[in-house]
């Protein structure tokens, strides 16, 4: 109440005895048609002084032209249409009360000077709403209209204000406004500081024609802060970059850490690596149908249930295809390459016929959805779950490899297979749980890719190249460094599509990892040693 | 004979089918009538034809992967830059009678608001200019890429996955609009070829028998390379590439010739399924295309040329019986051929013949799969 007082001083000051003031909204509507341009004009300001909401609309119709006055009882109306269409409504609720007949009410008439009071007014009012985010709201609206004609507004609003960020907000539109207007040079070269230290696009589009200013202590200072604030916008956008490359790198690492372990550990092709993330996403579908018809409360953690699920139906398929094809064609990476092949064709048909062709429905648990904002870029919350999910995969993989005994016998049998054999390692039965782990992970990076992508049979397809790219970019049998390969690989990517196009960048990434390869045949991270020749 | 096993028994066998059935069936159109038993309808020529397109690329692909052990995964490129090399001097020869009436640009770059021709349509408008970049196109390419490849001895997995990469990458170039080679749709509406008619019989039977000559030529040449004591390295390398290369020869070299042949072999078997299938679009460059060629391969027998382009009509005839009569089937089909070949047949059907006769030839269809030796 004693910030309220000065700006009530203020109007005091302003408006004189003010019979207004103590008048209630209804009765100061009723004046609205009496006296002079400049009475009407203080009538106006004891409106917006009222603080009252409904006044809004009033003051915005009477800008508009549209407030008319009744001539048979000289009830003030809002009214919409022209001739026989022309409908009134109660300026104040809004509601409406019928037909017009002709000429039977007279507009109240607005010049220039009273439109300025009327948006000082509106301005007045949405600035000390009693709300704060609609506070703020209206002090970056009147940032970006930079009106001197707010200036009186803007001071009183900021007088008031109480919250800190809704006054820097309105600290910046006044220092826009004054901007604008012919102020002292001083004080706009200060106000220029405000707004730069505000930053963004709206700051930008105040200060870049002030560049033009006759005054050169104002051109020269909008220059720099115009520079300063297109560095920084530079870096926003290199950061929102880099964002979306880790949000890519996280989707290429998810969908090839799996492959990591199958190609890279063991030295097995498995083309139907993307056809195994498929049926993880078809997992996430299914168990999403099911939560839907039966215990729709649990939808929010569907997600939740489907990982495991995707991991042990994808781990499953991976175990029953090294018994049944992978092991008899150890020793022949070309002919596993086809083979299974042949298995990803006929998942993938077999999921079509199941399913159909078209895409399915899956949904986004509420804690995923929505996004916030970090400075001046947008961070949406599933690719940031994706990234923090992905993570925690490939942190629980290299825990389960380096400090877990079944992670100790698998990396015995890939080293020196015969020598784990005679230390007592079911070699055969190493290959199986090692397949299909690599397998289960396709399925969990199914579940995360059934957030972000389409769900239908082709799924895996358009990961598959992508994914044996990282592997092979990475260094075969090398989990870092598909790590390294897959973020540097997302982020290279979102650099250069803005530059040179989606598909373009795509095919510039390709046409680098091929040169690559040819440069550093067994990728970034290679493995040394004896093995790697045998 | 010109030298002795240059044509051995099977593949003479092969050729005088082949021959056979490129005299019969063009008569089988001509001189029976619509109706009578024997007939072949117009419409079924380019279908045959185009098997005889598909069994020279397998061919050419047998010539890389049976007998130097280079996997590519991405042949179907070479195929469909042939094709697509064709195709623009088709899309030329097409002339003022598109749908826009432009005597120089093609109906999709005037579409696309193109001003004037870019500067690697000129030429294409002469047949023999178009004829030799069928074999150029591909053959450099194959030549560059091959070059690198196995100069820095990228081998095994690791050069199948970058041939993917490879006609995966050009697949999305040519999707593109502005690689000014008509996009997504490709190039299509062609009318003559040589001021022929494509849809006159006659035209058909032209196409098809020289899809014969080609596929007979290609086995031929291929006979021939593999043959001479250049096939014999050639061998060496894929059995065992260290030791062939301690031997003192220069290993990439050989594998670069036979790569680039087989390239262009490749481009030669599209050029000659684009007028017969009236379309060439960049699906032609999806690497599953590239992939289904290794099973034709795998399937008829890798390492005997014969026998890969028995795979590629096998499974061919197959794919268009079964995707017009159980669509569903296809791929269930082809998946469990991919599986079981690739276990059960290691040396495909024509291992399966063999096996019926006592001494057949085992040792030299049958790569053997023992590891390399360190180096």
């Amino acid at each position: 109440m004693r910030r309220l007082l000065p700006l009530l001083t203020l109007l005091c000051l302003a408006f004189g005895p003010l019979p207004a003031l103590s008048q209630s909204l209804e009765a100061l509507i009723r004046q609205l048609p009496e006296g002079s341009f400049s009475d009407r004009a203080e009538v106006v300001a004891a409106i917006a002084a009222t603080l009252d909401e409904r006044a809004v609309g009033v003051l915005e119709a009477l800008g508009e032209g549209d407030l008319h006055q009744r001539k048979a009882d000289g009830a003030i109306l809002k009214v919409t249409g022209r001739g026989s269409k022309a409908r009134a409504f109660d300026p104040l609720t809004g509601e409406e009360l019928g037909p017009v007949p002709a000429r039977s009410t007279t507009a109240i008439k607005v010049n220039n000077a009273l439109r300025r009071a009327v948006r000082s007014g509106i301005a007045t009012l949405t600035l000390m709403h009693r709300d704060p985010t609609r506070r703020l709201a209206a002090a970056n609206a009147a940032f970006q209209s930079a009106d001197p004609d707010q200036l009186e507004a803007l001071g009183a609003a900021l007088a008031a204000e109480q919250d800190s960020s809704v006054a820097e907000a309105l600290a910046q539109a006044q220092a826009a406004a004054l901007l604008a207007s012919d102020a002292d040079p001083a004080l706009r070269v200060e106000a220029i500081e405000t707004v730069r230290a505000r930053g963004g696009r709206d700051a930008l589009a105040v200060l870049t024609p002030l560049r033009a200013s006759e005054d050169p202590a104002i051109a020269e200072a909008a220059a720099a802060a115009v520079a300063e604030i297109e560095r920084s916008q530079a870096m926003w956008a290199r950061a929102q970059n880099v964002w979306f490359g880790l949000s890519l790198g996280s989707v290429l690492l998810l969908a090839a850490v799996g492959l990591g372990i199958t190609f890279g550990v063991m030295g097995v092709i498995n083309m139907a690596h993307g056809e195994l993330i498929m049926l993880g996403a078809y997992t996430t579908f299914v168990t999403q149908e099911l939560i839907r018809g039966h215990a729709p409360g649990l939808f929010d953690w569907s997600l939740a249930i489907a990982a495991p699920l995707a991991f042990l139906v994808a781990g499953g398929i991976g175990v029953a295809m090294e018994r049944g094809i992978v092991r008899h064609l150890y020793g022949r990476p070309l002919e596993t390459l086809l083979a299974t092949w042949g298995v990803s064709l006929i998942l993938q048909q077999t999921v079509r016929s199941v399913f159909g062709p078209t895409n399915r429905e899956v949904g986004n648990p509420s804690w995923m959805s929505g996004a916030f904002q970090l400075g001046e870029m947008t961070v949406t919350l599933n690719r940031l779950t994706i990234i923090l999910f992905a993570l925690v995969v490939f942190a629980g993989l290299l825990v389960l490899l380096r400090r877990t005994p079944f992670g100790l016998r698998m990396r015995a049998v890939t080293q020196n297979r015969p020598m784990a054999a005679e230390m007592g390692i079911r070699t055969g039965w190493i290959d199986a749980m090692t397949f299909g782990l690599g397998a289960g992970v396709a399925g969990l990076a199914g579940v995360a890719l059934s957030q972000i992508d389409n769900v239908s049979p082709n799924l895996g397809q358009s990961y598959i190249i992508d994914s044996f790219l990282v592997v092979v970019f990475g260094g075969a049998g090398n989990l870092w460094g598909t790590f390294a390969a897959a973020f540097s690989l997302g982020i290279v990517n979102k650099f250069l599509e803005p530059v040179a196009g989606a598909v373009l960048a795509k095919i510039l990434v390709l046409v680098f990892i091929i040169l690559f390869i040819q440069k550093r045949p067994r990728g970034l991270f290679p493995q040394r040693g004896r093995a790697v020749e045998a | 004979m010109v030298r002795k096993g240059l044509i051995d028994r099977r593949t003479g066998l092969f050729l005088v089918v082949l021959f056979a059935v490129i005299v019969l069936i063009p008569l089988g159109n001509l001189l029976l009538a619509p109706g009578t038993a024997g007939h072949v309808p117009g419409y079924l020529l380019p279908l045959l034809g185009k098997y005889l397109c598909f069994a020279l690329l397998a061919v050419s692909l047998d010539l890389v992967w049976g007998y130097a052990g280079i996997l590519s995964l991405g042949h179907g490129a070479f195929f469909a830059l042939g094709g697509y090399a064709m195709g623009m001097h088709l899309m030329r020869e097409i002339g003022d009678r598109g749908v826009y009436a432009n005597p120089v640009l093609p109906d999709f770059m005037v579409f696309l608001s193109y001003e004037k021709l870019p500067w690697y349509w000129h030429g294409f408008d002469m047949f023999w200019f178009a004829c030799l970049m069928v074999l150029f196109v591909p053959g450099l390419l194959a030549f560059v890429f091959g070059w690198f490849a196995f100069r820095s001895r990228v081998t095994g997995v690791y050069l199948s996955i970058i041939t993917q990469a490879l006609t995966y990458a050009l697949m999305l170039a040519f999707y593109r609009n502005e690689m000014g080679l008509g996009g997504n749709n490709g190039l299509t509406d062609f009318r003559d070829v040589l001021g022929f008619s494509l849809s006159a019989d006659s035209t058909r039977i032209a196409l098809f028998v020289l899809s014969g000559l080609a596929l007979a030529f290609g086995i031929i040449l291929g006979r021939f390379i593999t043959g001479s004591k250049f096939g014999m390295v050639l061998v060496g390398v894929r059995d065992a590439e260290s030791r062939t290369r301690f031997l003192g020869y220069r290993v990439e070299h050989y594998k670069l010739f036979v790569f680039t042949v087989s390239a262009m072999l490749a481009g030669l078997a599209g050029a000659l399924y684009v007028p017969q299938v009236g379309i060439i679009n960049p699906g032609e460059f999806s690497p599953a295309n590239s992939i289904e060629i290794v099973i034709w391969v795998a399937l008829g027998g890798r390492g005997t040329l014969v026998g890969a382009a028995l795979g590629a009509l096998i499974v061919a005839a197959a794919k268009s019986w079964l995707t017009a009569n159980f669509p569903e089937a296809w791929l269930f089909v082809l998946g469990a051929a991919f599986v079981l070949v690739t276990i059960f047949l290691p040396r495909g059907v024509i291992g399966l013949l063999d096996g019926l006769k006592p001494g057949g030839r085992h040792r030299h269809a049958l790569p053997q799969a023992a590891p390399e030796p360190a180096e």
